[in-house]
């Protein structure tokens, strides 16, 4: 094998990640970075314009609460936070994010992010919290206020640097190591305090599409667990690992909804025109208080679908045509109708052209006009997102000024959002609890989040000891997959079929039929049981002993070793902590068989767990949900 | 394969100090095939078909063929994207549905390269250990005075 050579960096605050979060973290790092002579460092391995679950753009902005129009408070957030979480969720993370979300949309508009305006200049909402945005270029956008910043005050930006694990003295973080995927270079980052900012998990579930279109999940492939795996890795405390996310989209492109359902006020029906959202309305007292409240949750939502789905209603639709003509049909006249149509087709192309191109071909490619015929939708695959309606991450301390006398035992400690690691920090989808911050969220939430670390580099500011040893160690087993493709890649004549190792792309699946299978994936359609997840976890454990000897060929094979075991991780803790809840909370996400009713008697509390690296072992805990607007 | 390269437009970015595709694909796909001197995708299965690198690719040499196990040939989305507006061309199956021609803005009012990113509004106080963040609270409330960083105003 080639010889690596080791890149060392020292800074103040390490950022791992590259997409929204990390961005905000970035310039925020970098404002108080200049005035305190601090050193602000970013890690990512893709490049930053295009980084990240904002890649290909967005045709909204999710979280604007408008606190300025007095229309809204931040109980309302709290509020409709709370109830489409069922109950589950960090009232002094959500109303944090909350409060300074707005900031955040008028910088980006500063950036030059193009927000929809009406006549009087106000901003054109979807809905009572989300902007419409011309979204090509938002992260690009985005990236460029972040790199500017950091040139400002003097910070670096690695890109193509692979983080693979957190580095520890003793129980604090102190940086992290990874390696380029362009050149044979292991790079060690020590810092005195590290954010966590890596994104959300993809393909640990099965997708539904298992050929050419296995990449067209609905959240991009290139989210891979990272932030999952080193928040767990580093023996922070994790929450809320059994809320997953599985979203409603068009069927198999997954374009997105929001605009039909909300803008245009379009109705979705069974096969047979049967609105499952008004007929199965006495399915929602089983899930009181929350399944009553409007809007009604997504999972929820999805349930009422799934009902349909259940009992061969299928094909659902989204009933496009009918909506058009409902809006165009309040015109005065011809013309003006002509021109309505024209301008609700371009704005409905332009919702999948901004964020799911895919979708945009799979329409002309089946002939499909929305104004003539209705469209698919169907429950994709879950996903692992803190950022939309799911809840999965670490679990991180609340801001101090913000708690109350039930609180501030539980919920703060220190520095807003650090993890129970100190000096290791996360924010986006890497921290948990705090769901519905989406893309302006994530970015308030990775300014917050950046502030307060520096604010923790300034009172330890001690130099990041890193014991050589460990570093030698991490080194060797990073670069372990490519010592044994060499070692026994001449064993066979495949290089893919070698009883010696196994290749990151089979690891992949043998973890996606796992979850899949048994731990209420798409071909369970959502359902799993205590002896199915004790099951998988034994199938599990040998995926982990396996893990040691994964082969890879080069530097991209060997991310997606790392990536693999990554997602791993993710897939683990999911299985426990939903064997650890012993009740079924949010039916449209998944289904607990034996335990097919919520328990709020019991179980309206939180769901935290810690993986021990020197043991193997994983400890579950229950923490207490305590409200703030209650 | 999702996104493919035509290989008579591609010069692999000889003139440019990086391969354009290979640089931005978020999902490290995008190669140059240095004895060809032609981009191709490794690993079509695992694109997003997010067009970063239909977008950046300086010869027009990328499109996106869908997805093979579930879109029907013969439809494309054509992208041409500048430093202000973003075209689109929707081609559909069949002939006898006119294709679609779209112009979308992409930014506005600060061009390419120029967001600042500090200063737009004044920022409250130069303490780090209060919640007070960069171009707050003036960034947060431009018409009705500042909402107070103390206490949650409206909880």
């Amino acid at each position: 094998m080639a010889e690596f050579e080791t890149v060392t960096v020292e800074t103040d605050l390490l950022i791992c990640g590259g997409g929204m979060a990390a961005c905000g973290a970035a310039v925020e790092a970098s404002y108080w970075a200049k005035k305190n002579g601090l050193k602000v460092t970013v890690v990512d391995k893709a490049a930053m314009d295009r980084s990240g679950a904002v890649a290909m753009g967005l045709s909204a902005i999710n979280q604007y609460v408008d606190l300025n129009s007095g229309n809204n408070t931040l109980n309302d957030y709290c509020d409709y936070v709370r109830n489409d979480l069922m109950g589950i969720t960090r009232e002094d993370q959500v109303a944090n994010i909350a409060r300074h979300v707005d900031s955040t949309v008028h910088l980006f508009e500063k950036w030059g992010l193009p927000i929809w305006t009406d006549q009087d200049g106000k901003y054109v909402h979807e809905g009572r919290w989300q902007l419409m945005i011309n979204g090509e270029s938002y992260k690009v956008i985005v990236a460029e206020a972040a790199k500017n910043a950091l040139a400002e005050a003097g910070g670096e930006y690695f890109e193509r640097v692979f983080i693979t694990h957190p580095l520890m003295d003793g129980d604090k973080c102190v940086g992290a190591i990874g390696f380029s995927v362009r050149e044979n270079k292991i790079y060690v980052f020590k810092a005195k305090a590290t954010m966590c900012a890596m994104g959300g998990a993809v393909h640990v579930f099965k997708p539904r599409s298992t050929g050419e279109g296995f990449g067209r999940s609905w959240y991009p492939p290139f989210n891979s667990g990272a932030s999952a795996f080193f928040t767990i890795y580093a023996g922070a405390e994790m929450t809320c690992q059994e809320v997953r996310f599985i979203p409603v989209r068009f069927k198999d492109a997954y374009g997105p909804v929001g605009a039909w359902f909300l803008l245009f006020k379009a109705v979705a029906t069974n096969a047979y025109g049967g609105n499952y959202m008004q007929e199965r309305v006495g399915e929602l007292d089983k899930w009181e208080p929350y399944g009553k409240v409007k809007p009604r949750p997504a999972n929820i939502r999805n349930w009422l679908m799934m009902l349909d789905v259940m009992e061969g209603k299928s094909p659902i639709y989204m009933q496009t045509a009918d909506a058009i003509k409902t809006i165009v049909d309040q015109a005065p006249d011809d013309k003006a109708a002509k021109k309505k149509l024209k301008e609700l087709e371009a704005e409905a192309w332009e919702d999948f052209l901004d964020m799911t191109i895919s979708q945009a071909i799979l329409w002309a490619s089946t002939n499909t006009e929305p104004d003539k015929q209705p469209s698919e939708i169907m429950a994709c695959d879950p996903y692992f997102i803190g950022s939309h309606s799911g809840a999965s991450g670490a679990w991180v301390s609340g801001p101090e000024d913000l708690q109350n006398e039930k609180t501030k035992d539980e919920y703060f400690w220190g520095y807003a959002n650090m993890t129970t690691v100190p000096g290791l920090f996360a924010a986006g989808d890497a921290s948990g609890a705090s769901s519905h911050k989406f893309s302006s969220g994530s970015h308030a939430e990775g300014r917050i989040a950046a502030k307060a670390a520096l604010a923790y580099v300034v009172d330890n500011n001690t130099p990041p000891n890193v014991d050589q040893a460990q570093i030698d160690d991490l080194k060797a087993r990073i670069l372990r997959p490519l010592v044994t493709f060499e070692e026994h890649k001449g064993a066979t004549t495949d290089p893919n079929v070698n009883p010696n190792y196994i290749r990151p792309q089979q690891h992949m699946y043998r973890l996606q039929k796992i979850m899949d299978e048994y731990s209420g994936g798409v071909s369970a359609q959502f359902h799993t049981n205590d002896k199915l997840l004790e099951k998988g976890m034994e199938l599990m454990q040998y995926l982990h002993e396996d893990s040691d000897k994964l082969a890879a060929e080069d530097l991209h094979e060997l991310m997606r070793c790392w990536e693999s075991v990554h997602r791993s991780y993710q897939g683990d803790a999911h299985m426990r902590s939903i064997l650890f809840r012993e009740e079924t909370r949010w039916p449209g996400y998944y289904f607990r068989a034996d335990k097919p009713k919520m328990d709020n008697d019991n179980w309206l509390a939180f769901c935290n767990c810690t993986f021990d690296k020197s043991t193997g072992d994983w400890t579950m805990m229950k923490k207490p949900v305590k409200y703030l607007t209650q | 394969m999702p996104s493919y390269v035509i290989p008579d437009k591609c010069d692999g970015c000889k003139a440019l100090d990086k391969t354009a595709c290979q640089y931005i694909c978020p999902n490290d796909l995008m190669v140059l095939d240095k004895d060809a001197m032609k981009a191709f995708n490794q690993d079509p299965q695992m694109c997003w078909e997010c067009y970063s690198c239909v977008k950046i690719c300086p010869t027009q040499a990328i499109e996106v063929r869908g997805y093979a196990d579930f879109v029907p040939l013969g439809a494309s989305a054509t992208a041409m994207r500048s430093s202000e507006d973003i075209l689109w061309t929707i081609q559909f199956r069949s002939k006898e549905i006119k294709p679609k021609r779209f112009k979308f803005p992409i930014r506005r009012g600060v061009a390419e390269g120029q967001a600042q990113p500090f200063d737009h509004y004044e920022t409250g106080d130069d303490d780090l250990k209060s919640p007070t963040l960069m171009c707050e609270p003036a960034g947060l409330n431009t018409e009705k005075g500042p909402v107070k960083m103390d206490k949650v105003p409206t909880l």
